[in-house]
């Protein structure tokens, strides 16, 4: 149907473009009326928070890209030179720095709340697949932007992460080589990190652009994980929901800056102060904190092939999750004993971080290999059976009913 | 419910499994270390409010420049950052004529070189790494820029290493030319001891104890990691103020809108 949008807004101007284009429309449609459960809890903040900080992370980092210099005998001095010379460098680099902690704390927490709620049953498959190819993408964002300062431990952590393909039978080496460019971690390997490290978080703004749309095709989930009935049941994103948005965030910006300013580097490791050497291996190479519960996974059995495929299979039976779980209610507030089973789940995530700041000897061997063990059975085995011997407790008439207590009038 | 038990009873077999693997597996690895502890002390930079003491700052430069600099690089620094630790310009145009340094190349094309102004970097005691190691026993001085930062413990490691010179204790086999120190992994290091009581005069008279000049020279090497952390530190407190006042009042326009919703 060829024609102008029929637009309703009062403006002039916004009605011409909106006629044409009709943004004005989208947006309010999508973030003015649209139509969310009213019984969000404050973890429906966390989708919010990782967007802030993904904006804060190109941001800053376009600015740093401005002063930086991908090259192997000047990379780490070019960072000094942020640090010491450029103005206000090193705010810029301590915002993006540590953004890269908080972008995991956040996402780490909003993929838990998804965990806890049942966010990704039917009909959210999708949007939770397209929730974890952004978590994929986010590693590799931010295992190359680590690269980049060339630091000892961006040098040598960078060889031991590469060096994981090599695992793979007969391909394993052609593609090492072909993401170091050579035969070592040297320039091109660098080069090409930084060339990827800035075009990753654009591709990751447009998944994340699928994931929203996919979200406000079939609807938020929320912390009873029944449906909506009606528009008792909703409220307009805007204002409520955008005003509970924004205490959190100032909360979470408040936690940011306290990291920024006064610890800046107590999530970073010493070593990645002394210039990338390759004829000196650090005495322990351990990846950002972030990376620590997958890099147990890895170290926790004695054959690095299946070691590989352990560490890659933990987030990739996440995919597979929505098909795995057969239970049919979706908030663990209903289930009672897979609640705890979930608890026990992040249990063994936070164990995992812990092994993996600590060299594979006694019983830190024995803690990763149960933490890994029950990373897996969770998933594999206690969702699938446990989904249908539990019995849930009985689930709320509707959303207004569970929050007021009131029943639902006239329905 | 029994499923629960079903589970916790495959976790424990589990973990008998895995227990043999890993005894195994410790057997090969030798003990670790002793971790050697480091004494905390007292800094004039601890704290959200706490900025490196500029007089100790300075006094630590006259440590740097008349002990340190023999040996050590410290080629992040450039003479015009010193007025972060109190000199004014035309202290900082004093203190850089007094080191000769490159100065590009004279008409002929031959290297030049000239005194320093604000505008060089720190003069490197060796023209590159091979010559410091032939003039150090193979040893590497490390550069001291970043070196607060870039060891574990910070300002109480370094502080802990110059003071921590001592005779090795009896029966302790010590390489050639190597010296104990109670601080550095394996207790042995290249570096004679640095710094010994009234070694040099302070400009502004303040005894020269180990202990003194360890701590002045910590103390400057710290801001020479860190040379933003004052005006950082400032930011911060005002920054931390104005998002708790804004969490404040979003808080309070939540509580007005929703409170028709409850």
């Amino acid at each position: 149907m060829a024609g102008l949008h029929k637009s309703e807004v009062t403006n002039p101007v916004l009605n011409w473009i909106d006629q044409r284009l009709p943004i004005v429309t989208m947006l309010q449609k999508e973030y003015g009326v649209f139509p969310t459960p009213r019984n969000f809890n404050y973890f429906w903040n966390f989708g919010a928070l990782a967007m802030v900080t993904l904006m804060g992370m190109i941001v800053t980092g376009i600015f740093l890209a401005m002063n930086y210099q991908p090259n192997a005998n000047l990379a780490f001095d070019s960072v000094q030179h942020i640090m010491r010379d450029v103005e206000y460098g090193w705010l810029i680099r301590y915002v993006h720095q540590n953004g890269a902690s908080m972008f995991f704390i956040v996402t780490y927490i909003h993929i838990y709340r998804g965990l806890y709620y049942g966010s990704y049953k039917a009909p959210r498959e999708l949007l939770w697949i397209l929730g974890v190819v952004i978590l994929l993408l986010m590693m590799a964002t931010a295992f190359m932007g680590y690269v980049l300062p060339w630091g000892q431990m961006s040098y040598w952590g960078a060889t031991v992460i590469t060096n994981l393909f090599s695992a793979f039978p007969v391909v394993g080496k052609y593609i090492v080589t072909l993401l170091w460019g050579g035969f070592s971690v040297d320039q091109p390997t660098l080069n090409r990190f930084f060339a990827l490290h800035y075009l990753l978080p654009f591709v990751l703004v447009g998944v994340i652009f699928l994931h929203i749309a996919a979200l406000h095709i079939v609807g938020s989930n929320n912390p009873l994980g029944i449906d909506p009935k009606g528009p008792q049941d909703t409220l307009p994103f805007h204002p409520y929901y955008t005003v509970k948005d924004s205490v959190g965030i100032c909360v979470f910006l408040m936690v940011w800056a306290a990291f920024v300013f006064f610890a800046p580097n107590f999530l970073g490791d010493p070593n990645n102060f002394i210039e990338a050497n390759p004829l000196q291996t650090p005495a322990d190479i351990v990846p950002e904190w972030y990376f620590l519960p997958y890099y147990a996974i890895l170290r926790s059995v004695p054959n690095k092939l299946l070691g590989v495929c352990l560490m890659f299979g933990s987030l990739l039976v996440l995919l597979v999750l929505p098909w795995l779980d057969t239970s049919r209610v979706r908030s663990c507030r209903f289930r009672p004993t897979y609640k705890w089973l979930l608890w026990l789940w992040v249990l063994s995530f936070i164990v995992l971080g812990v092994c993996g700041a600590h060299k594979p000897e006694g019983v830190w061997v024995v803690l990763s290999r149960l933490a890994t063990l029950y990373y897996f059975a969770h998933f594999l085995v206690i969702t699938p059976i446990l989904g249908k011997l539990e019995r849930p407790l009985p689930l709320p008439e509707s959303i207004t009913q569970a929050v007021t207590g009131r029943p639902l009038e006239n329905h | 419910m029994r499923a629960p038990r079903i589970f916790l009873a495959a976790i424990a077999a589990a973990g008998l499994f895995a227990l043999p693997a890993s005894v195994r597996a410790a057997d090969d690895h030798a003990p670790a270390h002793a971790p050697i502890k480091i004494p905390e002390q007292k800094w004039s930079f601890d704290g959200i409010f706490g900025t490196p003491d500029l007089a100790s700052a300075q006094r630590g430069f006259q440590v740097y420049s008349e002990v340190c600099s023999a040996c050590h690089s410290m080629r992040q620094l450039h003479y015009r950052d010193l007025t972060g630790i109190g000199f004014t310009p035309e202290q900082v145009k004093a203190i850089a004529s007094n080191f000769t340094v490159p100065q590009g190349t004279d008409d002929a094309g031959a290297p030049k070189e000239g005194p320093a102004t604000p505008a060089n970097m720190f003069r490197s005691p060796f023209p590159n790494d091979k010559a410091a190691r032939a003039a150090n026993n193979g040893a590497l001085p490390p550069d001291l820029s970043l070196i607060v930062n870039a060891r574990e413990g910070e300002a109480n490691y370094i502080y802990g290493l110059l003071t921590g010179y001592a005779e090795p204790p009896a029966g302790f086999k010590m390489q050639a030319g190597m010296s104990y120190n109670k601080m550095f992994e394996g207790h042995q290091i290249a570096m004679p001891k640095p710094l010994n009581d009234g070694q040099i005069a302070y400009i502004d008279g303040t005894p020269t104890s180990v202990d003194q000049m360890a701590r002045d020279v910590t103390t400057f090497l710290t801001w020479a990691a860190n040379p933003e952390m004052a005006e950082r530190k400032a930011m911060g407190v005002r920054v931390i103020l104005f998002l708790g006042l804004l969490a404040g009042v979003t808080y309070a326009v939540k509580r007005k809108i929703w409170a028709d919703v409850h």
